[in-house]
């Protein structure tokens, strides 16, 4: 992990901002000012409640919008502001997306391998027709279906290969980026467990990175390397899985992570999961800056509250 | 018929509802397909019974037969699910909820004797009406109570389910509440003519842990205070974990093992079980590879040969493509419907990880005693 650290980040984000403008008077602020880093290979977990803004930062990323400011740098070229050609089809090609219901994001009218290789021919991949198709029966293959699935329709599949799918027609471009938004949540355990390896196996064969947004903390556990808590827009908490997990410090991580039901009965019988509410906590996340705790490790607060947290957290 | 688990608040355990021999077929443009195949259940007075499986073994049915919310496709080929109650004169009934008819089961069960919490609470709400007159509504048409007292009980109900401002949202429509508070309203309602079960499909898939938790401790909260019997339909096992008195584990269409919690968390004895405990990391698990159930469920358009299973169980043996197993009973409340416990059958146990896994849980369980 730790060599991860030294190396040139694949994903660098400062200070993302990114404001909805609603009305003259009402601007809905979904990220504010959310710093993180991913390196090549490895794979971050975006967590916090629905509403924090983790569906946001995964499409500002991408430039599904325009950032309301902050500095984004992927593979080296600036991506927040304007981009020239070369970086926007870098971008393109390089950063791709699974969705959550793959039903929804797959168009209904088109035949799986039209959607597949549609990246292949606008990037012009592949030279011939042929050439094309033997690389989707490739990768029909590497997500688990058979080259037959190619002349099928996105309704003549069960939930998980339609995932599949999804992840086909991202894979396909060989990204060095992949953001999962809740890619695994409307599926059935033992099917989630089976996306997640395959999610897995292609990590290690190809050293993608994953952007991995979920609301499963024990699943985002298993698979990442690092973690951010995110909280009305705010990165309270972020480090390493063992940081996160081992000593939570923020107020709000420890809630989120108490509230992770053990399947262990003997256990959730007995516990109640703190509560945290932030109207009431008396904090200003505005006011707070980055601490470094240790390592990676870094909690957002004023000076104080973070002696204070420290106190209550002692180490391990 | 329940041995009491101790440390358990289980007051009485008289059954409240019995679920026997239940078959429930669909008529469908592809054929009949045979959801329910046999569906025995049990669920006591006060308790708490969860049933778990993959999408599409029988779950929602199952409950939604309880309620007489079939789908109008649906035949009911046999069975009995037999209600007790205790009537206005204090007497006690036993009645089928099967021969009730549509209307005298909205009249005089649905709702009042028994009420569901669905997974998203859009579908359980009028998006034109207001949370209050949402809740009052079953109390004007159940229990004919004036505008006052109505009210009163509504603002009680809303302050239950720890809603702030109950005064102030009483006014707000669906639309103007988050998706949590939402939840809490369609749990008042459900709560609102004090019924004796409540059935929560999915209640909180839709939901953030930290709002699920305080929504699970809620009804468990209300449980006991008001004796209320819980069915809890989820696929979420640490939700299980937290609340359930009882699991029954259903796959295509028939319950594969039954057993109180601890039973089925630290003892499981059937090879789908151990599939659905494995599957599912917990914090712990640092397994390069999560275990998967291989394959997939049957397609009940056609009778599954022997049992449902096999295709996917790789300790089935010759007797699985031939025969359906029963269920054979393990302790006085366990009950599963492996042929792995047939007297003749070889000694197998469960996975080696799994084992290591379930040994690690009880070693965490022991600092909590
Ligand atoms: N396109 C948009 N226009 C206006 N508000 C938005 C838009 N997208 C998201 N929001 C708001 O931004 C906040 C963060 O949303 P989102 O990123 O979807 O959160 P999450 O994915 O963590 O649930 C929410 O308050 C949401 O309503
Ligand atoms: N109205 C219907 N018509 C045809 N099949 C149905 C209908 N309702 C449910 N089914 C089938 O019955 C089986 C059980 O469904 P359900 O009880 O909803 O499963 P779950 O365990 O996910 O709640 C599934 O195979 C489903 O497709
Ligand atoms: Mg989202
Ligand atoms: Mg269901």
């Amino acid at each position: 992990m730790s060599e991860t650290i030294q190396r040139e980040p694949l994903l660098e984000v400062r200070n993302l901002v990114q404001h909805f403008p609603i009305s003259r008077s009402y601007t809905v602020k979904a990220v504010n000012g959310v710093s993180f880093n991913i390196y090549p290979g490895e794979t971050y977990g975006l967590v916090g409640e629905s509403g924090s803004g983790k569906t946001t930062i995964g499409r500002s990323v991408i430039r599904l919008y325009n950032p309301t400011s902050g500095e984004m740098i992927f593979q080296g070229k600036r991506i927040a502001g304007r981009m020239d050609g070369e970086t926007r089809e870098m971008l393109r090609r390089d950063m791709q997306m699974i969705f959550q219901d793959p039903m929804a994001s797959l168009n209904p009218r088109k035949k799986v391998e039209d959607i597949i290789g549609e990246g292949l021919k606008i990037h012009h991949m592949g030279e011939t027709k042929q050439e094309r198709q033997k690389l989707i029966s490739e990768m029909l293959k590497k997500v688990g279906l058979s080259p037959e699935h190619a002349a099928r329709y996105p309704h003549q599949f069960s939930g998980g290969q339609r995932q599949r799918v999804g992840i086909a027609r991202a894979l396909i471009m060989n990204p060095r980026l992949i953001i999962a938004d809740e890619c695994i949540s409307a599926l059935d355990v033992s099917i989630q467990a089976q996306v997640v390896n395959l999610m897995k196996d292609i990590q290690e064969e190809t050293h993608c990175a994953y952007l991995f947004i979920a609301h499963d903390l024990s699943m985002v556990k298993y698979i990442s390397d690092r973690i951010g808590v995110l909280h009305l827009g705010y990165m309270v908490e972020s480090g390493t899985k063992e940081e996160i997990f081992s000593r939570p410090i923020h107020p709000y991580t420890r809630s989120l992570l108490s509230a992770i039901p053990h399947p262990n009965p003997e256990v959730e019988k007995r516990r109640k999961a703190l509560t945290y509410d932030y109207a009431s906590s008396g904090l200003d996340y505005a006011a707070g800056s980055e601490h470094l705790i240790e390592g990676t490790h870094t909690v957002l607060g004023t000076d104080g509250n973070v002696r204070q947290w420290l106190a209550e957290c002692p180490e391990p | 018929m329940s041995e009491k688990i101790p440390g358990l608040n289980q007051t009485d355990s008289k059954t409240i509802l019995e679920i026997r021999n239940l078959d429930i077929s669909f008529r469908t443009s592809a054929g009949i397909i045979h959801a329910i195949r046999g569906v025995n259940l049990d669920l006591c007075k006060g308790e708490t019974v969860a049933i778990v499986g993959e999408s599409g073994s029988g779950k929602s049915v199952t409950m939604k037969a309880v309620m007489g919310l079939l789908d109008s496709n649906a035949t009911v080929n046999s069975g009995e699910i037999l209600y007790t109650y205790t009537d206005a004169q204090g007497k006690s009934v036993t009645t089928d909820l099967l021969k009730m008819s549509k209307k005298d089961l909205r009249q005089n069960i649905n709702g009042q004797r028994i009420a569901m919490v669905f997974q998203d609470p859009m579908t359980s709400l009028d998006p034109t009406m207001t949370i209050g007159k949402q809740i009052m509504e079953g109390m004007f048409l159940h229990e004919r109570m004036d505008r006052g007292a109505a009210q009163a009980r509504a603002l009680e109900l809303l302050n239950l389910v720890g809603i702030p401002d109950a005064e102030k949202r009483f006014k707000n429509y669906p639309h103007q509440l988050s998706g949590g508070m939402r939840q809490r309203v369609v749990i008042a309602i459900a709560l609102s003519a004090n019924p004796d079960i409540l059935i929560c499909d999915e209640p909180t898939t839709a939901l953030d842990v930290t709002i699920q938790a305080r929504i699970l401790e809620l009804i468990m909260e209300i449980q006991q205070k008001m004796k209320l019997s819980v069915v809890y339909i989820t696929h979420d096992l640490g939700v299980v974990a937290k609340v359930a008195d009882y699991v029954d584990v259903m796959y295509a269409g028939r319950i594969v093992e039954v057993g109180n919690v601890n039973e089925i968390f630290f003892e499981p004895k059937h090879p789908y079980t151990w599939g659905l405990l494995s599957a599912m990391p917990d914090l712990d698990t640092e397994d390069d590879r999560l275990y998967s159930i291989p394959g997939s469920p049957p397609n009940l358009l056609r009778e599954p040969k022997g049992d449902a299973f096999a295709a996917r169980n790789r300790f089935a043996m010759a007797i699985d493509e031939k025969a359906e197993p029963p269920l054979f009973q393990v302790s006085p409340t366990h009950w599963a419907a492996t042929w792995l416990l047939h007297p003749d059958a070889p000694k197998v146990d469960m996975p080696p990880e799994l084992r290591a896994r379930l040994e690690r849980a009880r070693k965490e369980a022991e600092k909590y005693l």
